[in-house]
């Protein structure tokens, strides 16, 4: 486990602030650790106030993840978490909204919610822990997991395909899309950072190991102890990498920054490409909202006075 | 033998194609009406199609209250041959309806479209009036007298008004009153339309009063000015649209579906001036969970629906029961079901499904309001609820009440109390020792509104302890079952009885009625009916479902003499109600699931078949 920073004495919040006592029940080993670590670190490192974070998450190993950071919870159902959260961050524009969850919990169940959610482009943080396996019902194949491939819990191979998430969310206009991998909690936090300062719904996808249920994807093989080197390919490593669309007007840019993401996500399963595949500025659907009902760029909707309403005139009009 | 308001009533039906106006015309007719002091009541059927399929426009109206319609129809205004003899020439195998020719009252009249060539043997009645009109020929000659001649085929959908105009003419009433009313329909860019829709009409009626000299034995007249009061024409969805944003209403989902849509596109146009916001969601399992996330943060969420997409939100319902959501409150708007049924038309099914929504035990409440002031006033008072004892509330509505046109009165807003429950202030920023979830004898824990310091909490839909972490431990589980359970209680003793029920009528009657939502106008008006058999009659008109006020209905019940459910649905699902909470069944079953809603005589003849044959149940069905 990465190592707690003392809070310097120019931060407000240390990093204990984040971090709550209750006992965390994920495997030993588990990939889930680091990516915990790595959004406490980041809340950390942005000095959000606890109290105006909201941690959102679906159901699975993942989905206790709000449980164990000291900020507002709410741990919802298997599938649903971006719905609950897009309600939560309508209510009060002001918390910063992280949804978290597995990748059956998100390119399952809850497949119809991350396709509108990357529409919707409300401005929040959703984070896939990606682990190929369904972990909390014990193994079973999950949607990301590849045709052929048999897990140890699984009796045989799997006959469907797995998704490309990032080719999914490109089409479904997420106007921030990365990937990281749990085990390199630096990279990750940093790639956290940035996905939660994104104005806009960020989508993060994370390499996630299983050591109890997928014996396929392990750090081992992460590592690349098989091949010689490792199968991560951090895509900054490329001078020439460049995911952000500078003029959000031209659809030539936007293409061709999806399809050097797009072609990047499809790279040969021994090269597997983290980092930020594309950024773009456009309007948020809050912006939008804030367009009809103006008092929301100032105010937060739970504080609007909604309680005094004169609806005479609604009536009149139908005399 | 016929009561006042049988005699003094006037039954009239506009038919046409779906699509072509008649929507409009019908409500300008009843906007004169109600402008001339009469009270009205307005109905639509319509198809699950967009053009063309047979719909129709049923308003009556009368100089004393009415709340129903009759089956007789005193005139019928017919734009096509369809709603004249129906569509068994197009539909050998199974017709859908059959046409309104027969539903006509002896001495009552037909205006018609002269160019349909229809012969009067063809009506096969010689007890009624008919009036053709040459609709189009009328058109022509208006427009020419407007500087417009030779447009007629441009402005066809003026052949509507020519026929309101024409039924005005034969009708008898005045016709400034049906002028003014076009007026108000067609203001700022529609003025033009206004003035060319007026000439149609004036030279309708005129065309009416100079070519046929027999008049239909029913006419229709204003109230003396001096008598006519001042009502609004009124559809439930919009009752209810108005409540939510005099509730403080802040987050509107919904998945557009019949017949809930109308409420959320009203929400849509009318919210943002009220600082409302509302989405539209991917499906309802998206639209109930954003309404809780919502909830959780402190701002009053709703989300309506119809039952396909109330199947959808079962699991999000137990979601915001278990984490003690303050809401959100689901308006389910009921079709003809199962599945998806029939989906524009009316049914009182879904009243045990609103009452199980979803496994597991959990405490909810259930409201079903029976006319538009209480469809206000109950979709305000849910809110409360929701926030006073942190539950989800269902406002169980209808498709009758959803689109049904209804003349009412001001509803007094004075004493309306916006009720946000108990809100935690912390004493400090640590928040120490505060429980989100915490044990209280009356169930109802301490929340706060994110984005306080001092507040944090977490909560989940897995059993938890009273700080909202997960536990499977089997004394919290017991406590917490209680705790929340208990709510129901609290709920139970604090809301006011005249919310719960109402005893219409003397409190002991030869006859009690007992029913729930929007058969209560039909049942209203039938009483003096029935009561004109020789014996007294009351109505026991449930409304709140759960917590269900079993003691004070067992008690009436008791005492009662004889008694017959009257319901929408096959299964008499509030006599089930009323049987697990109080013991008590019911002497006799009227129900209808024809997907229509009562008519008066359907309610009047139902009683008697049940009480003169002794019959336990009786279906009814006079479309
Ligand atoms: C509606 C519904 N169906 C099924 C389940 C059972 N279930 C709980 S967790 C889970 C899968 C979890 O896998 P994933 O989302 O990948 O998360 P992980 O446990 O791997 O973090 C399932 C199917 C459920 N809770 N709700």
């Amino acid at each position: 486990m990465p190592e707690t920073a003392a809070a310097p004495a120019s931060k407000k919040f240390s990093l204990q602030q984040y971090k709550t006592e209750v006992h965390v029940d994920w495997c030993p080993g588990c990939g889930d650790f680091g990516i915990l670590s790595s959004i406490q670190q980041a809340l950390f490192q942005l000095q959000l106030p606890p109290y105006k974070v909201a941690m959102i998450s679906g159901i699975g190993c993942s989905g206790k993840t709000p449980h164990y950071i000291d900020t507002y919870g709410l741990h919802t159902l298997h599938g649903r978490a971006l719905p609950v959260a897009t309600g939560a961050k309508l209510a009060n524009n002001q918390l910063t909204v992280v949804a978290v969850g597995g990748d059956g919990d998100g390119y399952g169940i809850g497949a119809g919610y991350f396709l509108n959610s990357g529409r919707r482009n409300i401005d929040m943080t959703y984070i896939v822990f990606n682990n190929g396996v369904y972990g909390l019902t014990k193994g079973q194949a999950s949607p990301t997991l590849a045709k052929g491939l048999k897990t140890k819990s699984m009796p045989d191979p799997s006959i469907q395909e797995g998704i490309n998430p990032i080719a999914v969310a490109l089409g479904a206009g997420y106007t921030w899309i990365g990937r990281g991998y749990a085990l390199d909690v630096k990279s990750l936090v940093s790639l956290i950072v940035q996905a939660i300062n994104h104005k806009g719904t960020s989508f993060l996808d994370v390499f996630q190991t299983c050591p109890v249920y997928n014996d396929l994807r392990t750090k081992e093989w992460y590592a690349g102890e098989d091949i010689g080197r490792t199968r991560i390919r951090r895509l900054d490593a490329d001078p020439t990498w460049n995911p952000v669309v500078a003029d959000a007007s031209s659809i030539e840019e936007i293409v061709e920054k999806k399809t050097r993401a797009l072609h990047a996500s499809y790279e040969s399963g021994d090269n597997l490409a983290v980092g930020v595949f594309y950024s773009i500025d456009l309007p948020t659907y809050d912006d939008q909202l804030a367009t009809k009902v103006p008092a929301l760029k100032e105010h937060p909707l739970v504080d609007l006075p909604l309680y005094q309403r004169d609806v005479q005139p609604l009536f009149d009009e139908l005399a | 033998m016929p009561t006042e308001l049988s005699r003094r009533e006037f039954s009239w039906v506009l038919g046409g194609p779906q699509g072509g106006g008649i929507n409009a015309s019908a409500e300008i007719y009843a906007k004169a009406l109600t402008r001339g002091g009469l009270h009205v009541f307005a109905n639509i059927e319509f198809h699950s199609n967009i053009m063309g399929k047979h719909s129709y426009y049923r308003v009556t109206a009368a100089p004393i209250p009415v709340r129903s319609h009759v089956d007789d129809i005193h005139m019928l205004v017919a734009l096509d041959q369809e709603s004249l003899f129906g569509d068994a020439a197009e539909r050998k195998h199974y017709p859908s309806h059959t046409g309104h020719v027969h539903q006509v009252a002896p001495g009552g009249s037909i205006v018609y479209d002269a160019d349909l060539k229809i012969e009067p043997a063809q009506f096969g009645r010689g007890d009624i009036h008919l009036y053709p009109i040459p609709f189009f020929e009328v058109l022509e000659e208006a427009l020419k007298a407007v500087g417009k001649g030779g447009q007629s085929r441009k402005y066809i959908v003026m052949r509507n008004t020519v026929a309101l105009g024409a039924s005005i003419g034969v009708a008898g009433y005045d016709e400034e009153l049906l002028f003014e009313a076009i007026r108000s329909e067609f203001k700022g860019r529609k003025a033009e339309a206004a003035e060319m829709n007026v000439a149609a009409a004036r030279a309708a009626a005129a065309y009416a009063r100079s070519h046929f000299d027999a008049r239909p034995d029913r006419r229709l007249a204003p109230v003396p000015i001096e008598q006519r009061k001042n009502r609004m024409l009124i559809k439930g969805f919009q009752a209810v649209g108005i409540a939510k944003l005099r509730a403080g209403l802040g987050l509107q989902t919904y998945y557009p579906i019949s017949p809930a849509t109308d409420e959320s596109v009203y929400l849509e146009a009318k919210g943002p001036q009220y600082q409302c916001t509302v989405v539209q969601c991917e499906d309802e399992i998206a639209s109930i969970n954003m309404a809780i996330g919502a909830a959780h943060m402190g701002v009053r969420a709703a989300t309506s629906t119809a039952g396909p997409g109330f199947a959808l939100m079962s699991e999000g319902f137990g979601f915001a029961a278990i984490t003690e959501a303050p809401g959100p409150v689901v308006f389910l708007w009921q079709r003809g079901g199962p599945s998806t049924g029939l989906p524009t038309r009316t049914e009182q099914a879904d009243l045990q499904f609103a009452l199980h929504p979803a496994h597991g035990d959990f405490p909810h409440i259930v409201v079903a309001p029976g006319d538009i002031e209480e469809s206000f006033m109950d979709s305000f008072e849910s809110f409360n609820w929701a926030d006073r004892y942190q539950v989800p509330v269902v406002v169980l509505l209808e498709k009758f009440l959803a689109s049904s046109l209804f003349s009412s009165e001001p509803i007094d807003m004075s004493k309306l109390q916006i009720d946000r429950g108990f809100i935690y202030q912390p004493a400090d920023a640590d928040g120490d020792g505060y429980r989100r979830h915490a044990i209280t004898a009356d169930g109802v824990s301490p929340r706060t509104l994110p984005g306080m310091p001092g507040g944090i909490f977490s909560t989940t839909s897995d059993e938890h302890d009273p700080e909202g972490h997960i536990t499977e431990g089997i004394e919290n589980r017991i406590a917490m079952m209680r705790k929340r359970m208990a709510k129901l209680q609290t709920a139970a003793k604090e809301i006011p009885a005249a919310s719960k029920f109402t005893l219409h009528g003397p409190r002991q009657a030869d006859l009690t009625l007992v029913a729930w939502g929007a058969t209560k106008g039909a049942i209203l008006d039938a009483m003096s009916e029935l009561e004109a058999d020789g014996r007294t009659v009351n109505f026991l008109q449930i409304r709140l479902m759960r917590p269900f006020p079993a003691d004070a209905v067992a008690a009436i019940l008791r005492s009662a003499r004889l008694t017959v459910l009257i319901e929408n649905n096959y299964s008499a699902q509030l006599g089930a109600l009323i049987a697990e909470q109080t013991g008590v069944a019911l002497d006799h079953h009227v129900l209808k699931y024809d997907g229509r809603p009562f008519s008066r005589n359907e309610i009047v003849e139902g009683v008697r078949a049940a009480l003169s044959e002794q019959r336990k149940e009786v279906m009814v069905s006079h479309a």
